[in-house]
């Protein structure tokens, strides 16, 4: 833990985006900590139905208050992240997967190949994330791998562009010629060369493509689509929530909405401070 | 009077890693009408201290001590309404890169109209307009051209332009930082060629901030070489090319190749330049100096008068 | 040893659609126009221009890092210019290069030591065991001593000379025959340039290279080249030993660089010479003598005919009308 410490101080010293990083990878951290604690530390099992008083308000027995079902809040709020993270951890590792080899290779060779896989990826692009999640959602049928999935898709897109504009860039670079010089393959030129100068970026996109994730699995489930409805998650929550809001039982909604904020601010903030520090700026 | 007075000038740029002085305890004069070539490797803070002159330093970069009178305006500390009169129209500047300083989406005419009408109101457009075509003409541009964009003007062109607005509002002080480096040879001498002559007609007084020594050596009245912050020498261009004395100019000076000197062994300065976020205690060049001595490690060198210049250097301090 | 024949490299000029749409006219960047030279084992050749000039070019193409639009490049007989694949990798261990920008040269993720040692590995050079140690001698050949001081280190922590230093190692760890060195020392601190051209001077002489320096600095090359060519628009307008065209040169334009080149002496007389203009586009180069245009001397038959490359002294060849001799 110790040896930590001299990195996180290094990071305070980069500025505004070293700040950034620092609180938004607290904060992912903290609530990654409390989803995990969840089983230990949850006064009540998050699913017990009539666990407490229908409809009640936080009170001291039911600090975050109770659902239409019984179910107590705050061990909803502390299991209910569990969902988001697997979703959104399985949607990166496909995109990863998926769109950096097809990134790197696309653009590396050129040609045909580069043309054609800008265009998938440019069509996929086009549609509005949400709808086209909700659409594969839809088709796939609900479950933490689906979900992960249609979320998946419409990020490989982003990416595909960020590789793609930072292998175009480099491969124009003096070491990458000077790698040719010394007889490098395309092979060990893409994966010596470019590769490691692209990873930053690609940290940086991943990072932000769990914020969306998340916001996108809590919009998912919000439509219906994704879970079945005994599974604990924010999303669920900020459906029924949404609906007992006319009665006045506000705290339904606003606390797993409360953590659905917070997670995805925590992710965007690692992301845009990691983007600032490492994707290519227009000017030095 | 002199023109431009720089005493003790301290600039310093403050970051999360250190605070580096990039100009450290620097004074200089100019008189009226000369011409002084400021000289230095990179990263001795000549382009800072011009920058200073007319507080351009970029932050984090701050001016933390020191003086700098422009015909009697405290420049360091007078209000950014009087700092910005006197930019463009008392000091003209010159900056380093002319691809990037001027803006690529705007005509020519309109970078000269919406400067002079900036600093003079009362102008009409077309008097700003007809100005701005004498200077250019003056400087070799065909008046019909400055309807152009920066990007159909070639390199020496666009440097041209540079110095058009640098002296469209009649400046009597003209700073130019690097104006020849991205230039090639020939363009080089035209726009040399070109400063000299503005010189005389115009009776300017010039700061020529470069690392090339051959201009300096056909430009200036006067040379200061700059070393890692602070002067290292300043004297007569004369007298400091034929007797330097200081390590590192002598140095300097040694490492340039001359074409017209046959036989000539060109040498080099071990080392590196000090990291100034960790200078080195004493002479700031005693690591790389072959004359260094017990002083040097220990005690900073004050600018001291010898014969008729200014040396910063122990082997010069008899005291 | 190395041998150029009518080397043309003509680029395509990129077009917006709709000019695609209307002209049927392609247009090209004239970069480099049927030169021919030649040089000899463990000779120094100077290729000097402005820009526009194709020198860089002209380097690229002799290390076959572009293609040729035409001509040959003959290395010790065999022509590289007609070269693919397997057989152009292999034998790029001959022929390599130093590049003018040191930070750019050096991928920022990969030590130095390491990028040394991949030019033995992708070449199949020895064993793993070999490679190190002939990095570790090569490092402390060019300077970096002791080498386990250098080896782990990453590019950002070394001074612009000092990376140029393991770019020169990187480039004769495979003992390559010939060496293209782009402007070497343009982007290293002005005190520290010498040092860097001795080290190359020296290591020629120890390893038998033969360098073609490309520069735009003629003080720089009449200071490390024996013979010098003088590229003008992508054309050779003057060759010869550096005393010939720097002591007594024949080409107007050679004589106008000449002339304004700054010189470190105060005391020197400076007669400039300075031609009209600017370097015109190398797309639309002009008909004839490509610099008639700029020409003080300048006559009918220059706007014409263009001149050949022409034997006017013994070695001394020059591409004008009307040379100043």
């Amino acid at each position: 833990m110790v040896q930590f410490l001299p990195g996180l101080a290094r990071l305070a010293r980069r500025g505004m985006a070293g700040w950034a990083i620092l609180v938004g990878g607290v904060i992912v951290v903290a609530l990654a900590i409390m989803t995990l604690a969840a089983p230990w530390i949850s006064p009540y099992s998050p699913i017990a139905i009539n666990a407490g008083p229908l409809l009640s308000p936080p009170t001291s027995g039911y600090p975050l208050g109770t659902n239409h079902l019984g179910q107590d809040m705050l061990s909803r709020v502390y299991a209910g992240g569990a969902i988001m993270f697997q979703v959104a951890i399985l949607s990166v590792i496909v995109c990863l997967a998926i769109g950096v080899p097809i990134g790197l290779i696309a653009s590396y060779t050129g040609g045909y190949a580069d043309k054609l896989a800008s265009l998938v990826m440019d069509s996929i692009y086009a549609f509005p994330g949400l709808v086209l999640a909700i659409a594969i959602a839809a088709t796939l049928g609900p479950g933490v791998v689906n979900m992960a999935l249609s979320i998946a898709v419409v990020y490989i897109p982003s990416y595909f562009r960020i590789i793609r504009s930072q292998v175009l860039t480099i491969k124009e670079l003096p070491y990458v010629e000077a790698a040719r010089t010394i007889g490098a393959t395309g092979r060990a030129t893409l994966f010596s060369y470019i590769l490691p100068n692209v990873i930053p970026s690609i940290v940086a996109i991943a990072t932000i493509n769990f914020a969306d994730a998340i916001l996108t699995a809590a919009g998912l489930t919000f439509v219906g689509l994704g879970l079945p409805v005994s599974t604990p998650d924010w999303g669920w929550d900020l459906t029924y929530g949404r609906r007992l809001l006319t009665s006045g039982a506000w705290w339904v909604i606003a606390f797993p909405g409360l953590m659905v904020v917070l997670l995805a601010l925590g992710f965007t903030l690692m992301g845009e401070g990691l983007s600032e520090l490492y994707n290519p700026r227009l000017q030095k | 009077m002199s023109l431009l007075d720089i005493q003790s000038l301290v600039v310093q740029y403050h970051t999360f890693a250190a605070n580096v002085k990039a100009v450290d305890r620097v004074s200089l004069r100019m008189e009226k009408g000369h011409t002084l070539g400021l000289v230095g490797e990179s990263g001795c803070g000549k382009s800072t201290l011009g920058l200073s002159t007319l507080r351009l330093v970029p932050p984090p970069g701050k001016i933390t001590d020191g003086h700098i009178t422009l015909d009697s305006i405290d420049v360091v500390n007078c209000s950014d309404e009087e700092i910005r009169r006197i930019r463009g129209k008392r000091v003209g500047y010159i900056f380093q890169d002319p691809m990037t300083s001027l803006n690529p989406v705007k005509k020519i005419s309109n970078h000269f109209v919406e400067m002079i009408r900036t600093h003079e109101p009362e102008t009409s457009e077309e008097d700003a307009l007809k100005r701005a075509k004498e200077v250019l003409a003056r400087l070799g541009i065909l008046p019909e051209r400055i309807n152009d964009f920066p990007h159909q003007f070639s390199g020496g062109m666009r440097q041209r332009v540079m110095i058009g607005l640098a002296l469209a509002l009649g400046p009597d002080l003209l700073i130019a930082d690097e104006p020849t480096t991205s230039l090639d040879v020939i363009v080089e001498a035209q726009i040399i060629e070109l400063l000299k002559e503005l010189k005389e007609s115009l009776k300017l007084t010039l700061v020529l901030i470069t690392h090339n020594i051959g201009i300096v050596a056909e430009t200036a009245d006067r040379v200061a070489v700059m070393y890692a912050g602070r002067l290292a020498e300043l004297g007569e261009t004369d007298g400091l090319f034929e007797k330097p004395m200081h390590p590192y100019t002598q140095a300097l000076l040694n490492s340039v190749p001359n074409i017209t000197k046959k036989g000539q062994v060109l040498s080099w300065i071990p080392g590196a330049p000090p990291d100034l976020a960790q200078p080195p205690h004493g002479c700031l060049y005693h690591p790389r100096c072959p004359h260094a001595f017990d002083r040097c490690r220990k005690e900073e060198p004050h600018l001291l008068r010898h014969d008729s210049s200014e040396v910063a250097c122990h082997l010069f301090d008899k005291r | 040893m190395l041998e150029v024949r009518n080397l043309t490299k003509h680029f395509p000029v990129e077009k917006g659609f709709l000019d695609k749409l209307f002209t049927s006219r392609k247009s090209y960047v004239h970069a480099v126009d049927d030169i021919s030279f030649s040089m000899k084992r463990g000779d120094i050749l100077g290729l000097v221009g402005e820009s526009g000039s194709g020198k860089s070019t002209t380097a690229k193409l002799c290390l076959k890092l572009i293609e040729p639009t035409s001509g040959s490049i003959l290395s010790e007989g065999v022509d590289i210019a007609k070269m693919r694949g397997e057989e152009l990798r292999k034998f790029r261990r001959n022929m390599q290069l130093i590049f003018q920008d040191p930070t750019a040269s050096l991928s920022p993720r990969i030590k130095i030591g390491d990028a040394i040692k991949h030019a033995l590995t992708y070449q199949k050079i020895g064993t793993a065991s070999d490679q190190t140690e002939r990095t570790r001698a090569i490092l402390e050949r060019v300077g970096l001593k002791p080498w386990d001081n250098f080896y782990d280190r990453y590019p950002h922590q070394l001074s612009g000379g000092q990376k140029q230093r393991v770019v020169i190692a990187r480039a004769l760890v495979l003992n390559p025959k010939f060496v293209v060195a782009d402007e070497p020392i343009a982007m290293v601190d002005v005190s520290v340039r010498a040092q860097i051209l001795e080290l190359m001077l020296e290591l020629r002489k120890e390893f038998d290279l033969s360098y073609l320096f490309i520069t735009h600095d003629l003080a720089m090359a009449n200071y490390v080249c024996r013979s010098i060519a003088i590229m003008y628009l992508g054309k050779i307008v003057e060759t010869g030993p550096k005393e010939e065209v720097f002591g007594k040169p024949l080409h107007p334009y050679t004589l106008a660089l000449l002339s304004s080149i700054p010189v470190p002496d105060p005391k020197a007389k400076l007669q400039r010479i300075i031609p009209r203009g600017e370097i015109p586009s190398p797309i639309n180069p002009p008909k004839g003598c490509r610099f008639h245009p700029r020409c003080p001397y300048a006559q009918a038959v220059c706007s014409e005919r263009e001149p050949q490359l022409e034997e006017v002294k013994p070695d001394h060849d020059v591409a004008c009308f009307f040379p100043r001799t």
